[in-house]
């Protein structure tokens, strides 16, 4: 085996992402990732039925609220379906997000134990909630069916639609988390604001009700492309919102970038800090 | 640049680390500065929370920043048992945090060659809903190691760790003790070249310290490395070869373990010393107690030896119940004695400004051979646990006797710390 050989020196100024370590850490990735789907459901009653019960309940409060009360259109298909199809990406947004909060506390005492690449951490939600996601998604099909709908060509771009999905939590999950460490301001105000922000998405109503001159700059919430698209894709309420999907990832992209770039140069005090 | 560096795996230059402790809170005489105060809180609190991680250039003489390690050089040679010792806060840590790269360095650089296993504090990462199987392979990995590395050793390393029943228990189902011995097991098998180790040992029970200790010297001897990080000066005598000594975050000496050891010890018999002129030792503001004086003698009658032990303090206000724990250790911080305000029956009642406790230990020669031994003294309020815990309070010097009537006086260092009372019958078949 080749010796390695380690240089530990203050290292200044800005850094990007070492995919080459993260890679050499591949393992503690999946064993992080397998811990988080596992110990979420241990000695739970319901287990992975929490990730049924979750949107499921939401649906059927918003349909009756903003549904039937609020009559709030829902481009030509069921108001439950409409709402749902929106929830299951959010579900999974805001979840992920929630947990990268949460995740400096059951990180604390590792961090300043042992060192791995700290960006594991913002990293593990991003994937371990795709499994409640999927249990969602799967249940958003078995709606579909109910309701007699036939998705359109475009389901092929769903890979897509979950991957810019997956990059923009995984963006604001890294400044999050870099933030969280230092200012414990942001696990408290985290639930509130995202509560908040579902209303800046398209969960509740269509994107038609958004005038047209404001389109592009509502698009710059990367999930208004994304719930959007799954609704046009699954549902066939509108044609694709190619736009929304564009401008929302140019705006990932930056928030990760700029994300991975401002969490790199903050990781090195988390020891020092946590 | 490399002058030979073949044999040298850890070397460590000019380094630094520079700490922020807390700042000192705003102070409010009057109501309307403290409502103000609280309407600014929000912008303090920011400024207060951007400095814990930003340092500006005058840093050397701000109060609130301190240099937990300051400067410190030393190069360690492949296979070597290296103890680092010194007091709490002298750095020790601070140092091995850097060595594992859990913190970066301030200034100076560390070059280390091999993979670096730290056992800072077993048990890291340790999931209580999670199997002890799964918490051997998630605490594996975030130890460096890889998947199929433990897949191979993992029956060595549940065999190691004595828990093979419980191996399918989640881990928030075991005793502390069965929780240290997997964790340890982990970080054995990890066979790093380099692996440091922060007082580790002091958990467990003996049958498996004793363990850990003999698997640290085969490390050794299988070329490589080990960082010993203790306060148990016995451990670092019978395990190290080297030892580097850290007071303040500079180091104080290193060299030979005997060396080094020693003056160590002769320092702290010293600050013990210095314990015996009337001056404050030690205040609890909260409680409104001190100790002022803590004296030890030797009062010999009729040839039989008791140990005196006077404890002089303070009360600022009345105290119904007051106790005074003793407590016996020799030099390199094993624990002789320690007698409890319960078991002394010492608790003094309805206390109130200068008071004095004494003990008397009887015959101590009977008990102890003669040296050095130190002396810890707890105060403590009934129900209400510890309020002072003085360290090296005080030198007890324990005289030497001719305790088996064979003209040897008994030294603590050549018969040990007990003298056994013995007889010898013999026959002949």
């Amino acid at each position: 085996m080749p010796e390695s050989i380690a240089v530990i020196e203050p290292e200044p100024g800005w850094r990007f992402i070492n995919f080459r370590e993260i890679w050499e850490y591949k393992d503690l990735l999946y064993f992080l990732i397998w811990r988080d789907i596992k110990a979420l459901y241990a000695q739970s009653v319901l287990g992975i039925g929490w990730a049924i019960i979750q949107p499921l309940l939401s649906m059927i409060v918003f349909t009756i609220v903003f549904g039937r009360l609020a009559k709030i259109g829902s481009d030509g298909v069921p108001y439950a379906v409409f709402s749902f199809a929106g929830l299951v990406p959010w579900t999974y947004f805001s979840n992920s997000l929630g947990m990268t909060a949460g995740s400096l506390i059951s990180f604390a005492n590792i961090i300043t134990k042992v060192y791995f690449p700290r960006m594991l951490i913002p990293w593990t939600p991003i994937f371990s909630k795709l499994v409640d996601f999927g249990v969602s998604l799967f249940l958003l099909f078995i709606l579909m069916v109910w309701f007699k709908i036939i998705p359109t060509i475009f389901v092929l771009t769903l890979p897509l639609l979950i991957l810019l999905m997956m990059f923009t939590s995984a963006g604001l999950g890294m400044w999050l988390t870099a933030l969280a460490i230092q200012y414990r301001d942001i696990q408290h105000g985290m639930s509130f604001g995202i509560r908040l922000l579902m209303y800046a998405a398209p969960v509740v109503y269509p994107v038609s009700l958004v005038p047209d001159q404001y389109r592009l700059i509502y698009g710059l919430n990367p999930m208004a492309g994304v719930i959007e698209g799954f609704r046009a894709a699954l549902l066939g309420t509108r044609p694709m919102p190619w736009d929304l999907i564009g401008v929302g990832t140019i705006s990932a992209i930056i928030i990760a970038l700029s994300g991975a770039v401002y969490f790199r140069r903050m990781e090195r005090f988390f020891a020092d800090v946590a | 640049m490399l002058p030979d560096m073949s044999d040298t795996v850890i070397s460590v230059e000019n380094l630094s680390k520079r700490y922020r402790i807390g700042l000192k809170e705003e102070m409010h005489d009057t109501m309307v500065g403290a409502m103000l105060g609280i309407a600014r809180r929000p912008f303090t609190n920011l400024k207060r929370l951007q400095k814990l991680s930003a340092f500006g250039k005058d840093d050397h003489e701000q109060k609130d920043v301190i240099w937990a390690l300051d400067d410190v050089s030393f190069e360690v040679k492949r296979g070597e048992l290296v103890g680092i010792i010194g007091r709490n806060g002298s750095g020790k840590s601070t140092l091995l945090k850097i060595l594992s790269r859990i913190t970066e360095p301030t200034k100076g650089r560390a070059v280390i060659h091999g993979r670096v296993g730290s056992l800072l504090e077993v048990g890291t990462g340790f999931h209580p809903e999670l199997t002890g199987r799964d918490n051997v392979y998630l605490n594996g990995t975030i130890l460096g190691m890889k998947k199929a590395e433990i897949d191979r050793k993992f029956d060595e390393i549940v065999a190691f760790s004595e828990i093979e029943k419980f191996i399918d228990t989640p881990v928030k189902r075991y005793s502390s003790g069965m929780r240290v011995r997997l964790a340890f097991a982990v970080a054995a098998y990890l066979q790093p070249e380099i692996l440091l180790v922060d007082e580790v040992l002091a958990v467990g029970d003996m049958a498996f310290q004793t363990k850990c200790i003999k698997k640290m010297g085969e490390v050794a001897i299988e070329g490589r490395t080990v960082l010993f990080v203790s306060h148990k000066m016995a451990s670092v005598k019978r395990l190290c070869g080297t030892v580097y000594w850290l007071g303040n975050g500079r180091l104080r000496q290193g060299g030979p373990t005997d060396e080094v050891v020693s003056c160590y010890e002769k320092e702290t018999l010293d600050k013990a010393n210095s314990h015996s002129q009337n001056q404050i030792i030690a205040v609890n503001d909260e409680h409104g107690v001190e100790v002022n004086g803590i004296h030890t003698a030797i009062d010999s009658q009729n040839g039989i030896s008791s140990l005196i032990v006077k404890v002089k303090g303070r009360t600022m206000k009345p105290i119904a119940r007051l106790g005074i724990g003793l407590q016996i250790t020799t030099p390199d911080g094993t624990l002789v004695s320690r007698i409890g305000a319960r078991l002394a029956k010492s608790i003094m009642e309805n206390v109130n400004g200068d008071w004095e406790g004494l003990f008397e230990i009887n015959d101590i020669t009977r008990y102890l051979t003669g040296g050095d031994y130190l002396l810890q003294v707890k105060i403590i309020r009934p129900m209400m646990g510890v309020i002072l815990n003085i360290e090296d309070a005080s030198i007890v010097h324990v005289p030497q006797k001719d305790f088996y009537k064979a003209g040897v006086y008994l030294t603590s260092i050549t018969h040990g710390i007990v003298p056994l009372p013995v007889s010898f019958h013999y026959r002949k078949a």
